[in-house]
């Protein structure tokens, strides 16, 4: 457990030494100005519910941005020989990254949190909806996030691996709006399966145990895909 | 505990069908400087990536300090220091937050990783560079980073893939006595293709070629093999009754098993190949013969077959005797390319 902090640690401060994370941090933060007031106060309510379908679609970009480099650039410059002849087990590697990633996106949460605290000296904000809305958010983020760890060890290449995670979680993201064009039986399954047939109800402040779950699921899914991954360079 | 620190069986490595070692088999005790030498390509690094469980064998065992590297892959990394032949430290790093992070993730925690990174800083001489970052330093110096971060956990092992290649001569000297240092204390396996490095450093040599072992002996027991010294007599003169001479008055004297004249260089010099019976200095009696048959002697070296042709026998696979030597140029200019 402690590598694992220890790795989760180097990766997180490693955001902070390049680029990455003021970039992304200051885009996600801009472009969510932008959006967020015009439609308010056109509404003219006291609610931020639209700001959680605003962040779930801004995380596509940002969530692959986060992950592209984890293992991608390990491999890339070589550092993960040294990384993986460290007594340390792939699975840890593999989490201390995810952690990395997730306390980015934590942190990344924390800046928005202006928002709701805004609305609320404007109007009564209702809470329970708000909050219930962030847990959606870091559960839908954190899948999206696994999906860019497991894209990222699939490749040397940080672009590739960008672009892999982000058609993949494009791909949960929206394919519950074609659902009019599946056979109904398969609808209903792609339905289940997509991010916002989850991701709504608990936006709207109804919390239900198999919506986490299926976020869950979809984390350790990914998780051990890319721990295989990983784990299969020893077999090539 | 055993002696052994390393001892590896038919290590086979396939990739994609192509075989990069072949049934390589050795053991290295304690205390042993191990020089793994081979061209480009022949499978050293193929061999220390499996070692260091980077990589599994295709076939074929190995034990590392008493751990056996497929059923405890964490053992054998702890036992071990590895430095990879890319050295690739993070690059965004400081030299500190580096060391200390080697440190924590080698299980090291508080006071004690700051003393072993303190005592691995003064070790391998990285006190003026603490502060940068790694991007910033010197090829020496992220080498230097490199042994630092192989040493911090006091392993009895260390593995260095071609610790000297890429430096410039100043810093490939440093680094070379810095292995020797470390060498007194621990058992350490390093790659190279560089053969003084290996004469200099290493106690014990093995030679790798096209993924076989074909040598494993003291450097001065492959000298030993690679036969005995040879002097080059250089005499002024161009004809040929002159050259036919000179090649009978000097194979007439005692204790000279072959003369050979060397192709001419059109510099006006006569060159003869003269090797002895015995491993005895013939230069005197060489010099001396030449003056009493009045030959313009203009030069006259003695020449020790060195590792460098050694290892190109072993590994360019040619099995000609080494007497059969070359002309001494043809052998500088194949050593240059």
């Amino acid at each position: 457990m402690n590598r694992t902090l220890t790795i989760a640690k180097r990766e997180f401060r490693g955001y902070f030494n390049g680029p990455v994370a003021y970039i992304v941090v200051c885009l996600f933060l801009l472009v969510m100005g932008m959006f967020f007031w015009s439609p308010f106060f056109i509404a003219n309510r006291a609610t931020v519910r639209g700001m959680f379908d605003l962040m779930a679609f801004l995380l596509l970009p940002t969530a692959p941005a986060l992950t592209m480099g984890l293992l991608a650039e390990e491999k890339r410059t070589g550092t993960i020989e040294i990384l993986l002849t460290m007594p340390v087990r792939d699975t840890e590697v593999i989490l201390g990254k995810y952690l990395a990633a997730f306390g980015l996106l934590a942190v990344l949460m924390l800046c928005t949190l202006a928002y709701p605290l805004s609305v609320s000296s404007l109007g009564h904000l209702d809470w329970g909806p708000a909050l219930s809305g962030y847990g959606a958010l870091l559960l839908e983020g954190g899948a999206m996030l696994a999906i860019g760890v497991l894209a990222s060890s699939w490749t040397d290449n940080q672009l590739v691996a960008f672009f892999t995670s982000a058609v993949i979680c494009f791909a949960f993201l929206f394919m519950s709006r074609f659902l009019l064009f599946l056979p109904p039986g398969v609808a209903s399954i792609v339905e289940w399966l997509s991010f916002d047939y989850h991701f709504d109800d608990m936006a709207r402040g109804v919390i239900d145990t198999r919506n986490v779950i299926y976020f869950l699921s979809v984390i350790g899914f990914s998780l051990a895909l890319a721990f295989r991954s990983l784990e299969s360079r020893r077999w090539s | 505990m055993s002696d052994v620190m390393i001892e590896a069986q038919g290590l086979t490595k396939r990739y994609d069908g192509v075989l990069a070692i072949d049934r390589v088999s050795m053991e290295v005790r304690r205390g042993e400087v191990l020089g793994f030498l081979g061209p480009n390509g022949a499978g050293k690094s193929t061999t220390m990536k499996i070692l260091t469980c980077f990589t599994s064998p295709s076939e074929g065992s190995a034990k590392v300090n008493g751990c056996d590297i497929t059923t405890d892959s964490i053992g054998v990394r702890r036992s071990i220091g590895y430095l990879p032949e890319s050295t690739a430290l993070y690059q965004d790093m400081l030299v500190l937050e580096y060391l200390e992070y080697a440190a924590e993730i080698r299980g090291l925690a508080g006071a004690d990783v700051r003393k072993r990174v303190k005592v691995v800083v003064d070790e391998t001489g990285l006190g003026d560079v603490i502060g940068k970052q790694i991007r910033a330093l010197s090829k020496g110096y992220r080498q230097r980073v490199g042994l630092a971060q192989a040493l911090i956990h006091e392993p009895p092992i260390l593995i260095l893939d071609e610790p000297m290649s890429g430096l410039d001569p100043n810093q490939a000297v440093e680094i070379r006595d810095l292995i020797k240092d470390i060498g007194r204390q621990r058992t350490v396996i390093l790659s190279t293709h560089n053969l003084t490095e290996v004469q200099i450093a290493c106690n014990r040599v093995l030679i790798i070629s096209k993924g076989r072992i074909v040598a494993d002996d003291t450097p001065e027991g492959l000298r030993d093999r690679a036969g005995k010294s040879r002097c080059v007599v250089n005499v002024l003169g161009k004809d040929s009754a002159l050259a036919l001479a000179c090649e009978q008055t000097f194979a007439a004297l005692s204790g000279i098993e072959r003369v050979r004249k060397l192709e001419d260089a059109g510099d006006g010099e006569l060159s003869f190949e003269i090797i002895p019976k015995t491993d005895e200095d013939l230069r005197p009696l060489l010099f001396k013969t030449a003056v009493d048959k009045g030959y313009t002697l203009v030069g006259l070296r003695r020449e020790g077959q060195n590792l460098e042709q050694v290892f190109r026998e072993l590994t360019t696979g040619s099995d000609k005797p080494s007497t059969d030597a070359r002309d001494p140029r043809d052998t500088r200019d194949k050593a240059a390319a």
